[in-house]
């Protein structure tokens, strides 16, 4: 049986746990599926319409509001009871917080950040980025099951995950959870300040990254924005260097964005980065670097040095 | 207060990968290293918090001989002694074998706090430092932005943590904990201070200790590594800067229609 974790903050299902069950779909080679709730029974309903076996609710007071502890805790022990062979992720912060605990506690192999799967000689092996993607590997995990892979968010579709016909029955699973094993005492959720750009919305972006060199050199690429009628943003680490505010960020951790136009200016492509924009409808790269992983999503790539190329690109629109 | 910081070498940011005959793993001797990035910023919140409530920084790093070069780098920014564990086989280790050396070294020392990155930019696990945290049996919290380590634990008396954990799309929450406990650390906390010559001459004199790998069975395998299929195709347009500059706005015109 293949085991998907489903994730939601308070009860508001999150997207990706249907990435995740479009991946265990494609995976299963008519093993069943089922889908484990932890906490809010409210999102069974809705997930119930999948074409899975089952989904279980699993009940323990531990688990409101999220804590790593008290979901490793909980989820141990739902994992013991239902003995599957695989258990799939969403690979989330939240799932980045506490998966790896689960596995260690349970002593099982963890694959991360997966975008596929391929069988070698009987085998499954998960396909994922290494070296901030500039290489891809096969990664076969060692020991015994339940393996435990989190699936990298957009590797796998949403809306390919196959509804059935009629709802999967759904039940609840109880565990017993000494709640003073939970040590983390977490506050609610906040947002730092209102976000006054919707990068969202923007028809056009020009995203700069590490090749702009130094805050300086920003009016170039806000040149071009403006003779593109875009958008300004960047990858983290121009938002960590405060150069740009954290809202004009895209990514993992800032916007996702999905523009008619995206350029990418001296932005090498690493995953946190291709994640928040990979949806966007034309892609134009513009890298020294010619390996750059930015080259893999892009529809159009110029190598070459920004400081040359933008000034060009500029005055050709403007003509 | 007694801080541990993880530090792992990675590859340059500029290093083009190269494969070794068996297609398993990189040519390690072909690469320039560096201290992930992440790290950095997680041994920077170390040296900062040393400076509000005193005590010692301690890197710890679990590689082959090569990683003194970024233990120097790390004492040289001010961190008062190192751990090293040293292996060649770790050099390519899962987030596992390398939570487990480290453990191994760390457990005895009896640290308030470990700081780690949130993950490294060879293989990127996001796994370490949570690993580590099950293996000490301390709680841990990820992705962090913010460290108040002088906040009053709940209950006990004793000192405990107040932090901010970065959640997705601009969400931010505040979690308190106990001392000791693990922080992975998120790059952009903090703004990273760079060794001083009298840095560099103090760091000749700090002590580096060295520790055995443990005997802990890999739960990973590499069974190949490859350069990434091409998602799309990409249509590279050559030239110089105003043959390309031309090329690209006739093709976003006339061909994708976005401009």
């Amino acid at each position: 049986m293949l085991l998907v974790i489903a994730e939601h903050r308070s009860g508001k299902l999150n997207r990706a746990t249907w990435e995740t069950i479009a991946f265990a779909q494609q995976l299963a080679g008519g093993q069943p599926i089922a889908v484990l709730v932890p906490g809010a029974a409210s999102v069974s309903a809705e997930l119930a319409a999948a074409a899975v076996k089952e989904v279980v609710n699993v009940e323990s007071a531990v688990l409101e509001p999220y804590t790593p502890d008290g979901y490793t805790a909980a989820l141990q022990q739902a994992i013991e009871q239902l003995q599957p062979a695989l258990v799939l992720l969403p690979h989330t912060y939240q799932t980045r917080d506490f998966a790896p605990k689960l596995a260690a506690r349970l002593d099982r192999a963890l694959i991360t950040d997966v975008t596929g799967f391929k069988s070698s000689g009987g085998a499954t092996v998960f396909v994922r980025p290494m070296f901030q993607g500039k290489l891809t590997a096969d990664v076969a995990p060692q020991g015994p099951p339940p393996h435990f892979v989190t699936a990298q968010i957009g590797a796998f579709r949403a809306d390919q995950a196959a509804r059935g016909a009629s709802p999967a029955p759904v039940r609840s699973i109880a565990v017993s959870v000494d709640p003073s094993v939970v040590r983390q005492k977490p506050e609610a959720p906040f947002q730092e300040a209102k976000q006054a750009v919707d990068l969202s919305q923007a028809e056009r972006i020009v995203a700069v990254g590490r090749g702009i060199k130094g805050q300086e050199h920003l009016p170039l690429a806000q040149k071009l924005a403006e003779a593109f009628g875009a958008e300004l943003a960047a990858s983290r680490p121009i938002c960590d260097a405060g150069w740009l505010p954290m809202e004009r960020q895209v990514g993992s951790s800032g916007q996702t964005v999905s523009p008619k136009l995206y350029v990418a200016l001296g932005i090498s492509g690493a995953i946190q980065h291709v994640v928040g924009m990979k949806g966007a409808n034309t892609i134009v790269a513009i890298n020294k670097d010619a390996d750059a992983p930015i080259f893999e999503v892009a529809d159009y790539g110029i190598v070459g040095d920004l400081f040359d190329i933008v000034p060009a690109l500029v005055a050709e629109l403007q003509k | 207060m007694k801080t541990a910081v993880c530090i792992k070498q990675v590859p340059t940011r500029d290093w083009q990968p190269r494969l070794n005959d068996a297609k398993t793993w990189i040519r390690d001797q072909d690469a320039g290293y560096e201290m992930n990035e992440p790290d950095q910023y997680a041994l920077e919140e170390a040296l900062r918090l040393k400076e509000a409530h005193g005590g010692e920084v301690v890197v710890c790093s679990a590689g082959p001989a090569r990683v003194a070069q970024v233990i120097r780098e790390a004492l040289a920014r001010g961190a008062d002694r190192a751990i090293h564990v040293e292996d060649d086989a770790l050099a390519s280790a899962d987030a596992f074998v390398i939570a487990s050396a480290l453990a191994a070294a760390m457990r005895d020392e009896k640290f308030d706090l470990v700081l780690t990155g949130l993950q490294s930019d060879d293989q990127g696990f996001a796994q370490t430092g949570v690993v580590l945290a099950e293996k000490l049996g301390l709680p841990h919290a990820t992705i962090i932005m913010d460290v108040k380590a002088d906040a009053p634990s709940a209950g006990s008396g004793k000192a405990g943590l107040r932090v901010k954990r970065e959640l997705e799309g601009g969400w931010f929450q505040w979690v308190s904990m106990p001392l000791p406990a693990v922080l992975t650390i998120q790059s952009g906390i903090n703004q990273l201070r760079y060794a001083t010559l009298k840095g560099i001459m103090a760091a000749k004199k700090k002590e580096i200790r060295k520790g055995a790998a443990a005997a802990v069975a890999p739960k990973q395998k590499i069974a190949a590594l490859y350069a990434p299929e091409k998602a799309k195709k990409t249509n590279m347009i050559a030239g110089s800067p105003a043959e390309a500059a031309k090329e690209l706005v006739r093709t976003l015109r006339d061909d994708a229609r976005v401009i």
